[in-house]
């Protein structure tokens, strides 16, 4: 199978001090129509992954090692423009905080029909038709296109971001975190449109969280990172049911499950750090 | 003493919105209506709703933080509004409250110990070195060392915070301690960590906790009874399994049918 994204030995470390390693030697891949979800606890290095992919690490920070093939092509390689025509074009970002992600003075039309005026240079009555029908897409009547983010609820913005980000029908889509910010039942909105929309456009999805009840219900393929590195990746079936290391089993140990059966037991760091870690 | 340590009868809370061309109009929104519950001595009552249902008005108005606009709370047996101010402040000390964001929550100016040692200041308990002395003992149950006493807010994670915060309000040996979503900013090891502090405090103090969350797995481990909150009406309330075994209300089941995870089995 053809890899949309293949990260390989990605290494990212601060620029004053290229020892201390943020992402080490991460490497995994996604195929189109697949969602791959990167799991792990704040700190990770989980958002530093999915930022450097689209090319938006902070200058504080660099990438010391590793590739990130896009359609087999070196996405460093690319100019500043040419990273500019993936970005929004070929790999759309869906970013956690759908309060701050919407510029509060341009109408939510606007917004959505930025990137396709941008890249691919739709105006006037084709603009807006292609925006209305973004709208109905993502289930927001099209007469809200004149609407101002502040007057629209929280699973609304986050329609709006992702309307935004598959306005140009990208190959691929980065979500971090879409629904940490959303009530449950808007989160379960949110996820099951991002799934259609996934399969319907035939997507690879690259989804960033921490909740593994998210990954148990949309995930293909589980990525677990630790302190900087993939500890376990595959298929989601295996990672939840027979997690390997003992740091995906101590992660799964504290998640409260919906019966209420099973005991919390919080991550003992210790024993962790202990434990020969299996490579 | 009744079993039912607190209870609320009616409670009503509106706000006053502008509305209308201008702003000229006013609308009136109740966040709460006619809600009443009831919490048991030694128990955990949840309540659950989603943003903008009302569960954190009614945190507020429990306590008396915010004047209510109808009903009244009850506390071991006494209305709460009609004790004079200086009798409800004394009575405070047994109401606590830990909050949501433990970035938010506490004075970025003020050294951890004195934050924990403030409320015995003000209650007037103890002189200084037996406050110093039940500080240091509250927050290294918590799980920080007397070395943190010297330390700002700042030089701490998330859950460490959270932990100060629950030093701060459990300082005073409280009877009753609302927990506005105590866990809901933290990551889901910590999470479990701060949930199995809280019942281990519970069972040796002997707390009642109301717990605010939107969190059904997380109410699932940690309380008794619950509430369920929809726009500022207590809609279901009930024992814990009864409510997730057997929903009465439409609402309720839509809540539990969003929970995520349930179309595989996390081990």
């Amino acid at each position: 199978m053809a890899e949309l994204l293949k990260i390989e030995e990605l290494t990212i470390c601060p620029a004053n001090s290229t020892s201390r390693m943020l992402v080490s030697n991460v490497s995994f891949s996604i195929e189109p129509g697949k969602t791959t979800c990167v799991v792990g606890e704040s700190g990770s290095g989980k958002s530093l992954t999915a930022l450097s992919v689209m090319g938006l690490l902070s200058k504080q920070l660099v990438r010391t090692n590793g590739r990130v093939l896009f359609q087999g092509k070196d996405l460093a390689d690319l100019s500043a423009e040419e990273m500019r025509k993936v970005r929004g074009r070929q790999i759309g970002m869906i970013f956690q905080e759908p309060m701050t992600s919407l510029n509060p003075v341009l109408t939510i039309g606007f917004q959505i029909g930025e990137p396709l005026t941008v890249h691919l240079g739709l105006k006037g009555d084709a603009l807006k038709a292609k925006v209305a029908a973004l709208l109905e897409q993502v289930g927001i009547p099209a007469h809200r296109a004149n609407s101002y983010p502040d007057e629209l609820s929280g699973g609304q913005r986050q329609r709006v971001m992702i309307a935004m980000s598959i306005a140009c029908e990208p190959l691929m889509l980065i979500a971090d975190e879409p629904t940490t910010a959303l009530d449950v039942t808007v989160q379960a909105q949110i996820l099951s449109l991002l799934d259609n929309l996934k399969t319907s456009m035939n997507m690879g999805m690259l989804l960033i969280t921490h909740d593994f009840g998210v990954v148990a219900d949309v995930a293909d393929d589980v990525v677990v990172m630790f302190r900087g590195e993939v500890v376990e990746a595959g298929p989601v079936s295996q990672v939840l049911s027979k997690p390997k290391h003992p740091y995906t089993k101590a992660l799964l140990d504290c998640v409260p499950d919906a019966e209420g059966k099973k005991p919390l037991k919080p991550i003992d760091y210790a024993w962790l750090n202990n434990e020969q870690v299996p490579a | 003493m009744s079993e039912f340590i607190l209870k609320a009868r009616d409670l009503n809370k509106f706000y006053t919105q502008r509305s209308g061309r201008f702003g000229f109009g006013t609308t009136q929104v109740k966040a709460l209506d006619n809600v009443s519950l009831e919490l048991r001595h030694a128990s955990t009552l949840a309540v659950v709703g989603e943003s903008g249902s009302g569960k954190s008005t009614l945190a507020r108005c429990l306590l008396q933080l915010q004047p209510l606009d109808g009903g009244s709370v009850f506390f071991q047996g006494r209305d709460l509004a009609d004790l004079p101010a200086s009798e409800l402040r004394r009575q405070r000390r047994h109401l606590q409250m830990i909050f949501q964001d433990p970035f938010a929550s506490l004075n970025p100016r003020m050294k951890v110990g004195d934050i924990v040692e403030e409320g015995l200041l003000i209650h007037g308990l103890g002189n200084k070195d037996e406050r110093f002395e039940k500080a240091l003992k509250m927050l290294k149950r918590v799980g920080l060392a007397e070395s943190d006493m010297n330390k700002y807010p700042h030089e701490f994670s998330g859950g460490q915070r959270q932990r100060i915060g629950i030093a701060r309000a459990l300082v005073l040996e409280p009877i009753v301690v609302v927990c506005d979503e105590p866990v809901s900013a933290l990551d889901v090891s910590i999470q479990a960590q701060i949930l199995l502090l809280l019942k281990e405090l519970q069972r040796e103090m002997s707390l009642s906790y109301v717990f605010i969350s939107h969190d059904l797995r997380v109410v699932r481990h940690i309380a008794d009874e619950i509430a369920v909150m929809h726009q500022g009406k207590i809609v279901e309330t009930g024992s814990i399994q009864a409510v997730y075994e057997s929903p009465k209300q439409q609402y309720t089941q839509n809540l539990l049918k969003a929970i995520p995870g349930q179309k595989r089995h996390v081990a």
